[in-house]
């Protein structure tokens, strides 16, 4: 059936693309101009590319915007898309060619300079982007974004416009995959627009992607319509897409169920045990690049004294993850075999096998590696977790429970639970934390070297346990220089059996992404950032 | 009169001051906000530094506070975490609660006072105990019980009401989730009118009233009534406040967006601004409504008179 589905997907598409005519299922809308209704939730920040970290606001992103490349939403596979070519012959310098005939939906042309503008604005300290240290790598950026004080610079030294096609980009150092990193939306060119009146065009951000914005209410609405200008092939298959702010999913939901709502891209928890009856086959559960872990406190000496890891792996092997995440999490989760994505696929670097044993799990060998190891600093492990969103106290109880039934004690492990994300983050970013804690990685873009680099590099921006490995460091800067990309993978995967070594964090498990349809809509599919994939959507 | 409005609006002022300094101070101990905004990774620490001196936190919570306070002076609530003005964001929300709070206002008198007056006119018959085992009901179920099963019911299984409400909240759609946020008042309001015709029935004037030949809907309106609403508008008055301030648990099942939802989201990401700026709104809402009600005692009772 649903080849069946694809096949006249395939057809219609090429149908619209020879004769330019509508294509459906025969009544209602099914002419391509129905509207999908989708939930929403209120975007943290600006919406600007490089402002934007979280789900939300990049789900407007990537539909107003198109960047150098995109990530296949199948595959993953990052394709050009607004570039033509990206060229180097020494892994440092790039030279950058924008396709000829893109616009932006106001009409201005897509040049170089949208992308150089662009990425100098993102990068500038003044201009408070939270995604600014996607540049870090570009030469300069200590310059226009230094640790302390002012910026000496005003624009990244590396970068230069060479033609209205062409520009140059020099890293600071060696970076073999990073063209790949460019489809994550922090890459975004802005019209000039945005420069003329910044506030303007927050009010309706103005991009060259196959939806423009028709109206936005900040906090409660937007409307985006299909833009018939867009260069692009990945053209609009439905009249446009109108995002709802809920404040929360499980109303989303009912509305969903009262027929007002097409796409929920996030099933409640507590629904889970109805979905399958509800929706059937118009219910979603796919992996998404977001790995779950407890992190621990090497900036502790408790923690870094010799036979922790045994500890540490005696505890990983005491959490049984199948368990928990078919009886929490109704199977929207999958046990963890490493310490990246299964999105990644076999040849980025996903392995099943690199935890080994120390991820199933072994109550007696558990008891013995602990023992071994010298057992739990202070005789209790603390996993600490924010109470307000995300239902972490269930787990964390669930990962307690399974740990203490191992070690047989019942003070072998308790969670502390935190009030707000925002304090939590806060005392886990500034190493006040004692014992573990549960840390979340969502990839910006699928590469092993995102799910390594940032979190288990010595200092890195997202290493709060400071973890160091002189073995891990060396081994990550050598795949980074490695022109062959076969050649990084394998040697991010020998980084990675240092953490396996070390048991660095315990990997618990891989978050998939939900989403529930109408029968209204078709071809609805979520990609490997579970973000609906918008554009295909067909409206029946 | 007037002396006596001039005295009531100077006691505000610490009252006011008082407020808004507490909330201030419960806001900035739940810990560093900015952390919060980077989502699971650590905000390089030059753009948090920068955020922070941006939105001032980077300064003693006591200058803070003058520098914040001094800003309302002159209309300037602040910018909220996603860069909108809080003056913006009261302007969308606070409209759509009032709305909000008036259909459930409207509620609590119409169906309030008439069930109480009905009731208490008609003590111990079975219509009165009805009513005092419904309104015992309504009381002891909690608002968000009452709101999540009638959204089910009406919304999900009957399709009678769109379980949520658009962005527009209009006053019909507003009507369902106003009788929710209504109902517990509405309950109170019955039982303290019953009470009150109740006893005053048997008061003298009534007697009188009667006696003079009075048609009966005039000794009950303009005589009963009239002299048995002052605990209930006494009550209502507070209502008000209590209404917009509490709507944040019927706002939140209805996906209503309003104050209750900007101090929601304000409080979840420890955005100051927003939180102050809305709380210090409904401590002026509050101060208002029970002013205004101070002064209806007087044109209910003649015999209140403020010298």
């Amino acid at each position: 059936m649903r080849g069946a589905t694809h096949a006249k997907w395939a057809a219609c598409a090429a149908a619209v693309a020879l004769a330019a005519t509508a294509c459906g299922g025969g009544s209602g809308g099914g002419d391509g101009s129905g509207v999908v209704g989708s939930s929403w939730g209120d975007p943290q920040n600006p919406l600007e590319p490089a402002n934007t970290n979280e789900v939300q606001g990049g789900k407007v992103l990537d539909m107003i915007f198109r960047g150098l490349k995109r990530y296949d939403p199948k595959t993953g596979e990052a394709k050009d898309m607004v570039a033509e070519s990206i060229e180097t012959k020494d892994s440092q310098t790039y030279t950058v060619k924008v396709k000829d005939g893109w616009k932006f939906s106001n009409g201005e042309a897509v040049t170089s300079k949208s992308f150089v503008d662009a990425w100098n604005y993102g990068a500038h300290l003044k201009n408070n982007q939270k995604g600014a240290y996607f540049f870090g790598y570009i030469e300069g950026y200590d310059k226009v974004h230094p640790e302390k004080g002012d910026p000496s610079a005003d624009t990244l030294s590396g970068l230069k416009v060479v033609d209205a096609r062409t520009f140059t980009v020099k890293l600071s150092q060696k970076f073999s995959t990073w063209p790949e990193t460019l489809g994550y939306p922090a890459f975004a060119p802005l019209p000039k627009a945005f420069f003329d009146d910044r506030a303007a065009w927050l009010a309706k951000p103005v991009g060259n992607g196959p939806y423009s914005i028709k109206s936005y209410q900040k906090g409660s609405k937007m409307e985006l319509r299909k833009w018939d200008g867009y260069s692009g092939d990945d053209k609009a298959q439905n009249g446009g897409v109108d995002l709802k702010v809920y404040t929360d999913n499980s109303i989303a939901y009912n509305d969903l169920m009262a027929g007002n709502l097409d796409l929920v891209d996030d099933v409640p928890a507590a629904q889970l045990r109805n979905v399958k009856n509800d929706l059937g086959d118009r219910y979603i559960n796919t992996p998404a690049g977001i790995i779950q872990t407890l992190s621990f406190p090497f900036y502790d000496s408790k923690w870094t004294r010799p036979g922790m890891e045994k500890v540490r792996k005696g505890l990983s092997m005491a959490i049984n993850r199948q368990q928990i995440t078919e009886t929490i999490f109704q199977k929207t989760r999958t046990p963890a075999k490493d310490w990246t994505s299964p999105v990644l696929g076999e040849d980025g670097g996903y392995s099943k096998s690199l935890c080994g044993d120390a991820c199933d799990y072994d109550a007696a060998q558990a008891k013995k590696l602990v023992q071994e190891g010298g057992g739990i600093p202070g005789g209790t492990l603390k996993i600490s977790y924010n109470a307000d969103t995300g239902s972490h106290k269930e787990w964390v109880d669930a990962v307690c429970n399974s740990i203490n039934k191992a070690l047989g004690n019942n003070r072998s492990c308790v969670g502390n639970s935190i009030g707000t994300f925002a304090d939590f983050r806060s005392q886990a970013s500034q190493q006040k934390l004692d014992g573990a804690w549960r840390a979340g990685w969502q990839m910006d873009y699928p590469l092993i070297q995102n799910f390594l680099q940032p979190v288990y590099y010595t200092d890195a921006p997202s290493n709060d346990g400071k973890y160091n490995s002189k073995e891990f460091d060396a081994l990550v800067d050598k795949a980074n220089a490695e022109t062959d990309t076969g050649k990084a993978v394998s040697t991010f995967q020998d980084a990675e059996k240092v953490l396996a070594k070390d048991m660095a964090a315990i990997p618990l498990w891989y978050q998939n992404g939900s989403a529930g349809y109408s029968d209204r809509v078709s071809d609805v599919s979520l990609n490997q950032f579970s973000v609906p994939v918008y554009a295909e959507i067909k409206v029946n | 009169m007037g002396r006596y409005v001039i005295r009531r609006l100077l006691q505000m002022i610490p009252v006011f001051f008082g407020a808004t300094l507490l909330i201030f101070l419960m806001v900035n101990v739940m810990g560093d906000p900015i952390a919060g905004l980077c989502g699971d990774r650590k905000c390089d620490p030059a753009t948090a530094a920068q955020l922070k001196k941006e939105f001032g936190l980077d300064k003693p919570v006591w200058q803070q506070y003058v520098t914040y306070m001094g800003n309302v002076f002159t209309g300037d609530f602040g910018t909220a975490f996603n860069g909108q003005k809080v003056t913006e964001l009261m302007g969308t929300a606070f409209p759509v609660t009032v709305r909000l709070t008036l259909v459930a206002i409207v509620f609590e008198i119409v169906i309030g006072i008439s069930l109480g007056v009905l009731t208490g006119l008609r003590r111990g018959r079975p219509i009165d105990t009805t009513v005092l085992i419904l309104t015992l009901v309504v009381i002891s179920v909690p608002t968000f019980v009452t709101g999540l099963l009638l959204q089910l019911l009406l919304g999900v299984e009957w399709g009678v009401i769109k379980p949520s409400v658009s962005s527009e909240a209009t006053v019909d759609e507003l009507i369902v989730p106003g009788l929710v946020l209504a109902s517990v008042s509405l309950a109170y309001v019955t039982r303290l009118t019953r009470t009150s015709i109740a006893e005053n029935r048997r008061a003298d004037y009534v007697r009188t009233a009667v006696a003079k030949g009075l048609p009966r809907r005039r000794v009950v309106l303009r005589h009963l009534l009239r002299n048995s609403l002052i605990p209930v508008v006494t009550f209502i008055g507070t209502d008000v406040g209590a209404l917009m301030g509490g709507a944040i648990v019927t706002e939140r099942i209805f996906n209503i967006h309003g104050v209750g939802f900007q101090l929601y989201q304000g409080i979840l990401r420890q955005s100051t601004q927003t939180v102050v700026g809305f709380v210090t709104v409904l401590v002026l809402v509050f101060l208002a409504a029970n002013l205004i009600v101070d002064l209806l005692y007087a044109v209910l009772d003649p015999r209140i008179r403020y010298a």
